[in-house]
């Protein structure tokens, strides 16, 4: 038994200290994962260079999925760029919408009516749910599990169907636009997204007791990949991957935005519970929790909604006075900031996109070093990043 | 902390160093002389009024006009709750800035980014090369002047 558990569960430390090393002549191995591979969610390549079943170092290189966004941007009008904006976080396309129209408006001054600001949070954190469905499912299928992965697909499709009937996209929705939102929403739409909301509950208890508690998974992820609090601060990790190592740090209460102030919500935050604090089981469970939350914010929400226009009046072309902003929204994966810079044209001067998931991957050479190989794929899925917004 | 308070706290370490300050708008920020740029880095992190300790983002803003490249670096505290930006002008034909990444790490990739899209040459900066374009890629395509490549590797490029 002591053998075996040397074998698995030997800390990475003992190899530093020449434990088992020493016995063995090792010789270092470059490996190339990705950049199609199925843990590196997306077209990831990430150099690792081995020794044996430790990694010495990791180098990501990205940009494969590079489409020159910043540079459409100047080359579009505003109004053009909110379907461009939906590639970015394609599993968050509302929240990408969100963003880039609160900068607009902002920086132009626009008011947008109560209900579309209210629909902005329901869509919003409807999308979040679905965002972290996607991310708990693909995590436990990194891990090894999957059977989480399906149910969390079964769930997610009801909210796409949700989607699918008020804007008809189930994935690129462009429903949250410069003044507002696309279009009211059809007949019957919040009974259902009520019916929806105490269907979703219960499952989540099901994660629980599936993934999030499960032995064996929290062996593969509990003191995994750990990410100290300073360490989360000083590369820019966002969203669940810095609140996962334990910072209360969410822009909707921190500088609340369409209404965020008036609803009642916690902010989850890693505790250890598994492991250390910072750990991957804490990144992936702080998701867990968030999709709760969502769905006491889309309750109250939807309580609140009045009846009124969706849309304020908003010239066809959009025009901004010269000028610039840097806005920041709270993304299911992080903060994503518009660095929107006019000089009083159609278009923009300069629009740079901050995406979370760019920040939260930087962080990667930094607790891949001396880390074991499986735990790579542990590391990344917990981080949840989408290429797209990666590489823009 | 309100944007003119951290001005203030700011004035008294770079007197001379600070060119302009924007208390009010929707992007409040100082822009400092390049060569200072390092030395306030240090004072917004480690003031205990000030704690930016998150490097949100570096955005470069070409400006033909002022021949200069601009440099926005945002910033939130996430202890204190305030955020600001700092800006530095460089010269467009040759630009070069020490690099922040000492301060926060979070501005190796950041500033990578701007190398890779706007050819700004981040000094020490422990692993400058492109990021999200290949290596053998030609120009900085967010200049505004960037001539739209034709071909790459052979390959043609429609007009």
């Amino acid at each position: 038994m002591k053998e075996i558990e040397r074998q698995y569960r030997h800390p990475p430390d003992l190899y530093q200290e020449g434990e088992i090393a020493s016995d063995i002549r090792t010789e270092e191995l470059t490996l190339n994962m990705g950049p199609q591979h199925p843990s590196t969610h997306g077209v990831l390549r990430v150099v690792l260079q081995t020794d044996g079943e430790l990694v010495l170092k990791a180098t990501p290189y990205i940009g494969y999925l590079h489409r020159c966004a910043e540079k459409i941007a100047e080359k579009v009008s505003y109004r053009q760029f909110t379907p461009y904006t939906d590639r970015l976080d394609y599993l968050a396309a509302m929240n990408n919408n969100l963003g880039f129209a609160l900068a607009v408006e902002k920086l132009g001054g626009i008011e947008v009516p109560a209900r579309a600001e209210y629909l902005r949070v329901i869509f919003g954190e409807l999308n979040r749910i679905a965002s972290h469905l996607v991310a708990t499912g693909c995590y436990g299928l990194d891990m090894g599990a999957f059977t989480p992965f399906v149910y969390c697909f079964r769930e997610r499709e009801y909210i796409l169907d949700l989607f699918e009937a008020a804007c008809g996209a189930r994935l690129t929705y462009s429903y949250i636009t410069i003044g507002g939102v696309r279009e009211d929403l059809p007949e019957g739409w919040i009974g259902r997204c009520r019916a929806f909301l105490d269907y979703l509950e219960p499952k989540i208890v099901e994660y629980n007791n599936l993934l999030s508690y499960n032995h064996i998974f929290i062996n593969r992820s509990g003191n995994v990949g750990v990410c100290s609090r300073e360490l989360a601060l000083a590369y820019g990790l966002t969203g669940s991957c810095l609140r996962g190592s334990g910072v209360e740090w969410d822009l909707r209460k921190a500088t609340p935005y369409c209404r965020y102030n008036e609803f009642d919500f916690d902010i989850p935050v890693g505790r250890g519970e598994k492991g250390t604090v910072g750990d991957c089981w804490d990144r992936y469970f702080v998701r867990i929790q968030e999709m709760v939350q969502s769905v006491r914010i889309i309750r109250q929400a939807l309580d609140k909604l009045t009846d009124g226009p969706v849309q304020a009046k908003v010239p066809r072309v959009v025009k901004l006075p010269p000028g610039e902003i840097y806005y920041e929204v709270e993304n299911p994966r992080g903060q994503l900031g518009f660095h929107l810079v006019s000089e009083g044209g159609a278009s923009p001067y300069r629009l740079k996109i901050r995406g979370p998931s760019f920040c939260n991957l930087s962080i990667l050479p930094v607790v891949a070093r001396n880390c074991l190989l499986a735990d790579i794929s542990a590391f990344l899925g917990s981080l949840d990043v989408v290429m797209g917004e990666v590489d823009r | 902390m309100t944007p003119s308070e951290i001005i203030e706290i700011l004035k008294p370490h770079e007197g001379d160093g600070i060119v302009s300050a924007a208390a009010d708008g929707t992007h409040p920020h100082v822009v400092v002389k390049a060569q200072r740029l390092a030395a306030v880095a240090a004072v917004l992190k480690t003031d205990w009024r000030l704690r930016f300790d998150l490097l949100r983002c570096i955005s470069a803003i070409d400006w033909p006009a002022q021949n200069g490249v601009e440099l926005s670096y945002d910033l939130i505290s996430t202890s204190l709750g305030h955020a600001f930006a700092v800006k530095v002008m460089l010269d467009r034909a040759d630009p070069q800035v020490e690099s922040v990444a000492g301060v926060w790490p979070a501005a190796e990739w950041h500033e990578r980014e701007a190398f890779d899209l706007m050819g700004v040459t981040f000094l020490r900066h422990p692993d400058l090369r492109r990021i999200l374009l290949p290596e053998d890629w030609v120009g900085h395509p967010l200049r505004k002047d960037y001539p739209y490549p034709v071909a790459y590797k052979g390959l043609k490029l429609n007009p």
